[in-house]
């Protein structure tokens, strides 16, 4: 009975299509109240006065609560996976437009609402800083003092630094990057930009917490249920089992519901006014919640008479906004990768995480690396294109192959980057000639490929339990989100134990239940649980076979479970458990080189080529053809891996198109999706998508992670093709019609005026 | 505000209960511990709260939950009511056609009202009909062949639930 590879339809799919799946959004409890955030108005300022007078007389309201009711109950009442600098509330000061400053609990959350909007706040404004390379300058702080979590060993160093916005420095040494520029017959220099974009799960955040005696239960939209469970018992002092976290289906997350997003503030809540406490952010207030990074990326590479890369050096800027969340890490994790997947012997990279007033920046599907695929594939293009070389051949002259050290040193292995290559080229037909279009309306193709290495070292544990009749439980707190990640794990029992994949139990992650679990993210489940549940149930297929031997049954027969144990209880009784767990190994970067000989037990790869048209008048570009290429290891499901790919694919195109934050003054002005646009079903291009042959060795059953690998290659891949149809570089995302229409113009000699 | 009593059918049941003036419909259904239409946007731009009033699919978001007084109200969860999924439903398993899931039953109830209305649409017709329900998780191509499906296999078995639930479901706008 092979599980492995089957196009199993999502376990959960009949709940989802019936609108009976449950989501933390559905939840509601005996006595709960509602709580509505009251959010600064300024960037930055010292809070002088919260007047909460007219809001606690609102008929209805129970509480109102501020910063300095929750530092009565918690004394230090900072939060983050990486730096404990956010307050559950604004404490002394305000750091964004739209930091939670107060909340309003009421029965009726109409109530709340409006009394949130009672609320008056006095602040002493000061300046405020945006931008990632104004940060870089220590004139404006957005931290007094640097507070590292003390989880992390290389931000250890970091404690109580100041005077500065920089919340990670980390440094890549491969070779020696100045003498070869020295030597390189051709130097390149470029700068590419990203945008302040959001995830925008449908399900926006949504977190209720149930206070017990002296214990807590929170069930939330989260993505990393036993990392909640740690920090909510860190800030209240408390051992873990003192915390439940439940989590249900989530209505998306895409890196938003990572660490704790609303937990602590729910949780504080409930404590204070011992009743369950409900918060639901609305679409708006998403975009007051987490980000992805805009950045800046400095890329420079020499290049010898052959064609070959012998140097590179990379410089990026990563607007963190006002709090760290996972920011050092994408800074670093991403850093390792930032030369791109080019076999290059002398290179250096310099990543910087920075504090600004902005909304904090987050994980969004790829953990930085789309961003930096994102220039050192526009770069690669330009340099062929300099140099006259077909960006294709040049790709593969300098390309990293197995068996290869990456920058960090860490060899390459098990990823198919030539192969991703020549899947793309092979689709689009990059050989063959095609329509140029006509003069106004001009046709191009372009290609990209990126790599990432994945979130290690980081620890999952899975729970099997075969039940007397032979039934089987699968525990363990990795979410599912819609990736799929149920399913498969469902398949890699049932191919262990000789079920079908369907008839296996998953228990959803509840903390008191299952065991622990880093979290959802950076497309680490598959591999990482996925391993620990492979595990879990060898261990419960050596102990059922261990039970037949007791029972008597003679060894190498194949009886049923359910024989196995009535043999051996005597009726239809016990159970046999089997555990998992699993982390891979991992050496840190040397502080100074960033080397290190094991940076990630394995890498994803993936590519996009695009044909384009663009109008020449108007700016407008059409996507003709989309083709996705990426290396996902052996496939678990092959429907669900395809759709996943689709899926980030089309996910991305937005961020390259058309979703942009706008601020104004600090002030987000396009928070609703009526003014934010995000893609529909009449912008989905023609599309294919490819999973190459490939094999993770040290995967379960060959497979890796594959949720993010999707977004790497479309943004400079459309870049490459709007080139190559009108000879004009975009820099910077998103690439609208204006963007497009500007750079023509521009170019012409006939710069359009600004507005 | 005071609350007021409205009467109204839901999902074939004629029902009661009192409301204030300011809720909308979503809020009004989750009292009957239906949860398959979702505030999301708030704005009527993503689909996720799409409810079937006599026959005609509104943004539950929008919707006042007093204009369901003495109308017909319709949610996903009556496709199924007799215990096998639509047509539709089906296709949209087979296909694949959702990741998270969050947006689906907007999708599935539109898919309805679309091949009432035009049992053999093209992709363009897919795709104009649709264009009011959003999906974060991108499953567009997946949905578009999952409609596809759905009209090639139309609604066999009607007993008496679904196909009351199919009617409502299918009385759209354009007629």
């Amino acid at each position: 009975m092979k599980q492995i590879g089957r196009e199993l339809p999502r376990l959960e799919a009949r709940a989802k299509v019936s609108g009976r799946a449950e989501y933390t959004h559905n939840l509601r409890l005996p006595g709960m109240l509602y709580g509505k955030v009251f959010r600064s108005t300024v960037p930055h300022g010292i809070i002088r006065r919260i007047d909460t007078t007219a809001a606690r007389a609102l008929p209805g309201v129970h509480r109102v609560v501020t910063g300095e009711d929750v530092r009565r109950l918690i004394p230090e009442p900072y939060y983050g996976p990486a730096f404990h600098d956010q307050p559950i509330l604004a404490l002394d000061k305000v750091r964004y437009v739209g930091e939670p400053v107060a909340a309003v609990l009421a029965s009726d959350p109409h109530v709340a609402e409006q009394a949130a909007q009672l609320i008056t706040a006095e602040y002493d404004e000061l300046p405020a800083v945006y931008d990632e390379l104004a940060a870089m300058q220590p004139d404006t702080l957005v931290h007094e003092e640097l507070r590292p979590a003390g989880t992390f060993a290389d931000l250890k160093h970091l404690q109580g630094r100041k005077g500065t916005n920089v919340a990670l420095d980390y440094h890549l040494r491969r070779g020696d990057a100045d003498k070869a520029f020295a030597n390189a017959h051709r130097v390149f220099e470029h700068t590419f930009k990203t945008q302040q974009c959001l995830h925008l799960p449908f399900e926006p955040h949504v977190a209720v917490a149930e206070p017990g005696d002296e214990r807590l239960t929170i069930y939330s939209s989260n993505q990393t249920p036993s990392f909640v469970r740690i920090e909510i018992a860190r800030l209240f002092g408390w051992p873990e089992n003192r915390v439940r976290v439940k989590v249900p289906y989530l209505g998306g997350g895409y890196g938003s519901k990572v660490y704790v997003k609303l937990e602590a503030l729910v949780a504080a809540l409930a404590v204070l006014v011992r009743r369950p406490v409900k918060i639901a952010l609305t679409m708006e207030e998403q975009f007051y919640m987490i980000t992805k990074h805009p950045t800046t990326f400095r890329i420079k590479s020499g290049v010898d008479k052959d064609g070959r890369i012998i140097a590179r050096a990379c410089e990026v800027y990563w607007n963190g906004g006002a709090y760290a969340d996972i920011g050092p890490r994408v800074t670093q994790k991403s850093g390792f990768t930032a030369a791109g997947p080019y076999d290059i012997d002398n290179v250096s990279i310099d990543s910087y995480a920075l504090y600004t007033n902005r909304t904090p920046a987050g994980a969004l599907r790829g953990f930085g690396v789309p961003q930096l695929v994102w220039g050192y594939e526009s770069h690669t293009d330009l340099i062929a294109r300099e140099l006259g070389m077909d960006p294709v051949a040049f790709r593969r002259k300098n390309l990293l192959r197995d068996g290869r050290p990456q920058a960090s040193g860490t060899v390459l292995q098990d990823a198919a980057i030539g192969e991703v290559l020549d899947a793309l080229v092979a689709r689009i037909g990059w050989n063959a000639p095609f329509d140029r279009g006509s003069p106004t309306l001009r046709r191009g193709r372009g290609i990209a490929i990126g790599f990432k290495a994945s979130i290690s070292p980081t620890t999952s544990v899975a729970v099997v339990n075969v039940s007397a009749d032979g039934s089987v439980y699968l525990y363990k707190s990795t979410v599912d989100m819609g990736q799929g990640g149920d399913t498969a794990f469902a398949q890699i029992v049932g191919e262990v134990l000789d079920v079908k994949a369907e008839e296996v139990r998953i228990v959803a992650p509840d903390t008191d239940v299952t065991p622990y679990d880093m979290g959802t993210l950076g497309s680490r489940s598959l591999y990482h649980m996925g391993n620990a549940v492979r595990l879990a149930a060898e261990e419960a297929r050596a102990k059922l076979r261990a039970l037949a031997a007791e029972a008597g049954l003679p060894e190498g027969t194949n009886y049923p479970a359910a024989e196995i144990f009535k043999k051996r209880y005597g009726m239809q009784a016990g159970n046999v458990i089997g555990t998992g767990s699993f982390v891979p190994s991992y050496k840190p970067p040397d502080a100074q080189t960033g080397q290190s000989d094991n940076v990630t037990p394995f890498w994803m790869v993936g590519g996009a080529a695009a044909e384009v048209e663009v109008d020449t008048e108007t700016g407008h570009v059409r996507i003709l053809r989309l083709i996705n290429a990426a290396d996902c290891g052996k496939l678990i499901n092959p429907a669900v891996a395809r759709t996943q790919l689709s899926g980030a694919a089309i996910m991305q195109l937005g961020f390259t198109l058309s979703e942009a934050m706008q601020l104004d003054g600090g002030q987000v002005t396009n928070a609703s999706l009526a003014d934010y646009k995000i893609p529909g079903i009449g912008d989905v291009p023609p599309m294919e998508n490819e999973l190459v042959a490939a094999e993770q060795h040290s995967g379960p059953f060959g497979a890796k992670g594959l949720g993010e690998t999707g977004t790497f290659g479309v943004s400079p891949a459309i870049a490459n093709a709007i080139h190559d149809a009108i000879d004009v570089r975009i820099a910077e995302l998103p690439i609208t019609a204006e963007a497009v229409l500007r750079a023509l113009r521009d170019k012409a000699g006939r710069p359009l005026e600004d507005e | 505000m005071s609350a007021r009593t409205i009467s109204f059918t839901l999902n074939g049941q004629p029902v009661s209960t009192m409301i204030e003036p300011h809720r909308n419909l979503v809020e009004l259904l989750q009292r009957f511990d239906l949860f398959g239409a979702r505030e999301s946007c708030g704005q009527g731009l993503c689909g996720c709260c799409t409810v079937l009033v006599d026959g005609q699919a509104v943004s539950g978001c929008l919707y006042f939950a007093v204009w369901a007084d003495g109308k017909s109200v319709t949610t996903v969860e009556h496709l199924d009511a007799d215990g096998a999924l639509s047509n539709v439903q089906d296709a949209f398993i087979a296909c694949g056609a959702f990741q998270c899931g969050f947006c689906t039953p907007g999708f599935v109830l539109m898919t309805h009202q679309l091949l009432k209305h035009n049992p053999d649409p093209s992709d363009q017709d897919i795709r104009h009909y649709l264009s009011g329900n959003l999906c974060r998780c991108a499953a567009y191509p997946e949905i578009v062949a999952a409609v596809k499906q759905a009209a090639k296999a139309p609604a066999a078995k009607a007993p008496a639930a679904k196909a009351q639930a199919a009617k409502a479901a299918g009385t759209s706008a354009g007629q």
